[in-house]
């Protein structure tokens, strides 16, 4: 679906943020980028969703330029409109693209319960948990059905529980949805779990020295797959390994 | 502890009657609270319609500050280069003594309203302009690049986010401006009626004092503290209801 070719990122201060990164992110495909803070991951998914520019290489998408809506984004925080209730937050996309509130409203009380938050329309950010806040951000990424979601951190400020919760049901929502998927974590166990494809980068100036296919794991129980463990341990090895080098 | 307030204020008053008059103090030197209600009341209309004046001017000059203040944060938003060339001016007309400039703005505009309420507004202007500014840069930046991947023109990201990520700022701004506008009108009837324009709160204070009539001096002194107050609590009142209707507070 898209390429990342040779694409480096140098700040005006001078911090190359990126050197010479190559992907490809295939249809309905989960990605994810792991490596260490600093190492130029956000960085790298701002060039994927054109809100910046690369010194050098390219972002190739397969049949041209995303279309306004086509790519979903989930951030580290949830970061809602605090004046809006959560259907508001959800219907947001839409509204930006010129939907009309009765055309978009089922789509947004779809989008709602897919996230289990049927009931929940008229509350406000402030009312929500923060697992619920970020379930809320994920409906608005899905809302307009994008060919693919990326995704920041997403679940790093949430505890352990909430965490498992939502992996899961990412996962589930992937499936529905069919929309590829690039998110950036520092979790080993996280991107262990969710990805097809884990990209393992440096540190700054980040660069990927690995790329690990995950094996097809079970979609219960799939924490409990000795297959899971064993791509945990492999991705550990993997970066014990580029630390050395 | 809601009543502590009222109860201070009610033992200043009378600690104050009682040392003006077990001291023997003029009332031309220092009135004590009860010389002042009397003063008060032997005129009530005369000092009332005085500050129904004074508050006309505040409520036109805190009309027109939002106006103006929200209108050019909005196009310093829109615009870098306009922000460029308009801030350090806005920052100048902040630090200008109105007092200085009064005089000024009462030739050239020449009605009397008209030249109080500028000057008014010269005064409360800045608050609501500065924190309106403040919060339309507020907006958080995952938000303007969520605006930008779905297409959003400048417009709409300002209707749609940074206008209304800016309504706390700029409901700060206005309790603040609410008070300035007061002290900016007071101010320009001060110099208007120096110069022999009668109108408002202020004339009545340089005509007592003229006069000696220091206790109808506080009364219309007392009048504008308690219209300050009455700005300030409201719009205050008004901001918390604002906000608690968009769940922000």
């Amino acid at each position: 679906m898209l390429a990342v070719e040779h694409a480096s990122r140098r700040f005006p201060n001078g911090t190359v943020a990126l050197q010479d990164v190559s992907l490809r992110v295939g249809a309905g495909e989960v990605v994810a980028l792991l490596g260490p803070s600093g190492c130029g991951k956000s960085t790298l998914l701002r060039l994927i969703a054109g809100l910046d520019q690369p010194n050098g290489g390219a972002v190739v998408w397969q049949g041209g330029p995303p279309a306004p809506g086509s790519i979903g984004y989930v951030f580290q925080d949830a970061t809602l409109l605090p004046w809006a209730t959560a259907a508001e937050n959800v219907r947001l996309p839409l509204r930006l693209r010129g939907q009309n509130a009765a055309a978009a409203a089922p789509l947004v009380a779809a989008a709602l319960a897919r996230v289990g938050l049927a009931g929940f329309e008229r509350a406000r950010p402030r009312e929500l948990s923060g697992g619920m806040r970020m379930r809320v951000s994920i409906a608005r990424a899905l809302v307009g059905r994008p060919r693919l979601l990326l995704m920041d951190e997403p679940f790093a400020a949430l505890d352990e529980f909430t965490r498992h919760a939502l992996q899961e049901d990412l996962l589930a929502l992937q499936r529905g949805a069919g929309c590829s998927v690039v998110f950036v974590t520092h979790s080993i166990y996280e991107a262990a779990f969710l990805a097809r494809r884990i990209v393992l980068m440096s540190p700054r100036p980040g660069r990927v020295v690995d790329i690990i296919d995950a094996p097809a794991l079970p979609s219960a129980g799939r924490r409990l797959d000795p297959a899971y463990a064993a791509l945990v341990a492999r991705v550990s090895d993997a970066m014990g390994r580029a630390r050395a080098t | 502890m809601m009543a502590a307030p009222a109860l201070f204020g009610l033992l200043a008053l009378l600690l104050w009657e009682g040392g003006v008059r077990l001291g023997g103090v003029p009332s031309y030197v220092l009135p004590g609270p009860l010389a002042i209600g009397q003063a008060f009341a032997a005129d009530p209309a005369l000092l009332l319609e005085s500050l129904l004046s004074t508050l006309a001017v505040t409520a036109a000059a805190l009309a027109a500050s939002c106006v103006l203040g929200v209108g050019l944060a909005g196009l310093m938003a829109a615009s870098r280069l306009l922000r460029a060339a308009v801030l350090p001016w806005a920052v100048v007309l902040q630090v200008t003594p109105i007092v200085a400039i009064a005089p000024l703005i009462i030739v050239w505009v020449g009605d009397p309203f008209a030249s109080l309420v500028v000057c008014a507004t010269v005064v409360a202007f800045f608050p609501v302009f500065s924190n309106t500014a403040a919060g339309l840069a507020s907006a958080p930046a995952e938000l303007v690049d969520l605006f930008r991947l779905n297409g959003a023109g400048r417009w709409q990201t300002l209707r749609l986010l940074r206008l209304p990520a800016a309504v706390p700022g700029f409901l700060a701004g206005l309790r603040v401006s609410g008070g300035l506008a007061l002290v900016g009108a007071v101010v320009a009837e001060f110099v208007a009626g120096s110069g022999g324009f009668a109108s408002g709160l202020a004339y009545r204070i340089l005509e007592a004092g003229y006069r000696l009539q220091v206790p109808r001096m506080f009364a219309a002194l007392a009048l504008l503290s308690v219209a300050g107050i009455a700005i300030n609590a409201g719009l205050g009142a008004l901001g918390a209801w604002v906000l608690r209707r968009r769940g922000e507070a």
